[in-house]
């Protein structure tokens, strides 16, 4: 099955599954995205799981993605998915707002899930709904931001020993 | 006979007191300073590139063992040296410190390497930006690694610290304010 043909199939399915909840489809890059919306993510995951022609029964990753400037869709989830047996390849992706962190959480689904979204809530403070252990899990324990979202520097903010003079900030 | 080379190993010397027949006087310091800084058991805390190093100074062409060092020590209770090498996430600097206070007096620690020493290139909100911020170092090792050479440089360094401390260092007022300054004890 190539990329187009599995990109409509996707398509009509989760048209007619979750009507207005699906929101658009496309290739990026040869690889089939969909957009859904953030409340509906988890059933649309386990619908994925499920069906028995596309069975996308392996979570290759998750990754969350902070955009400052797309006002009102500040974060969004991506998930990528696998179909072992066909050798399919799909993403996922949510959008929301900054306001509104809550995501529901797919380790019912796959149990896989339970690391990377503690690791998404840890550096971008996603609040993944249903986890069963959302607690940080790289950085230390006592840190009280999140790292990853563009609004904090890189650098340790601690140092006194860069000044613009020598390092050009 | 002329075929019977002399030893080229050289012992350490005595230290300067005062020798008749049959007795040899110095004083305390000096001879426990000899004992110590010629048998410094090494706690080689390793976390990148700068353990590799450290791998080749303990290797036979540069042999930390002509120095004393040999024994590595994986339980900092009988460590005498703590080698920080490598990049300290701040995650683990908790460790770190503990590792320190389980070791008795006296230890030195040196920090070895650009990342140790000052956080390196790794100026980020995950990195310790130097191990001096938790615990104090006395011997500083620059490089990005450091070769070999240096290395044994920095554990000569340590050597000089370990003649020249008085035995009575450890339990002055100043010592314990110096480890109050990083909270320990």
């Amino acid at each position: 099955m190539d990329n187009n043909s599995l990109l409509t199939i996707i398509q009509d399915k989760l048209t007619s599954q979750f009507g207005s909840d699906f929101l658009s489809a496309e290739l990026v890059a040869e690889y089939p995205t969909f957009i859904v919306k953030k409340d509906s993510i988890a059933n649309v995951i386990k619908f994925l799981y499920d069906d028995k022609e596309l069975a996308f029964q392996y979570l290759t990753t998750l990754a969350a993605i902070h955009y400052p400037d797309n006002q009102g869709q500040e974060f969004a989830v991506m998930y990528q998915l696998h179909n072992l047996p066909k050798n399919l390849r799909i993403r996922v992706k949510i959008f929301f707002s900054v306001n509104d962190l809550a995501v529901p959480s797919i380790t019912s689904i796959f149990s896989g899930a339970n690391w990377m979204e503690r690791q998404e809530y840890d550096f971008f403070g996603i609040q993944f709904i249903g986890h069963p252990n959302l607690k940080r899990i790289l950085n230390m324990d006592d840190m009280d931001y999140h790292p990853m979202r563009k609004e904090y520097a890189l650098e340790d903010g601690t140092r006194k020993d860069k000044d613009d003079k020598m390092f050009g900030r | 006979m002329d075929a019977i080379q002399k030893s080229k190993i050289e012992l350490i010397k005595a230290p300067p007191g005062i020798e008749g027949a049959g007795f040899f006087a110095t004083s305390l310091d000096k001879a426990v300073g000899i004992a110590r800084s010629n048998s410094l058991w090494p706690l080689p805390f390793a976390t990148s590139c700068c353990g590799i190093e450290f791998m080749a100074t303990m290797a036979s062409t540069y042999d930390l063992a002509r120095f004393g060092s040999e024994r590595l020590s994986f339980s900092p209770r009988q460590a005498d040296l703590l080698m920080v090498m490598g990049t300290i996430a701040k995650k683990l600097a908790p460790v770190l410190l503990q590792v320190y206070e389980q070791m008795a007096e006296p230890r030195w620690v040196l920090s070895m390497g650009a990342c140790a020493s000052s956080g390196g290139i790794f100026d980020t909100y995950s990195v310790l930006q130097g191990i001096d911020r938790i615990l104090p170092v006395d011997v500083y090792i620059p490089g990005c690694p450091p070769r070999p050479e240096q290395v044994l440089d920095g554990i000569m360094q340590i050597q000089k610290l370990a003649q020249s401390e008085t035995i009575r260092r450890r339990s002055s007022p100043e010592y314990s304010e110096l480890l109050n300054k990083y909270g320990i004890e």
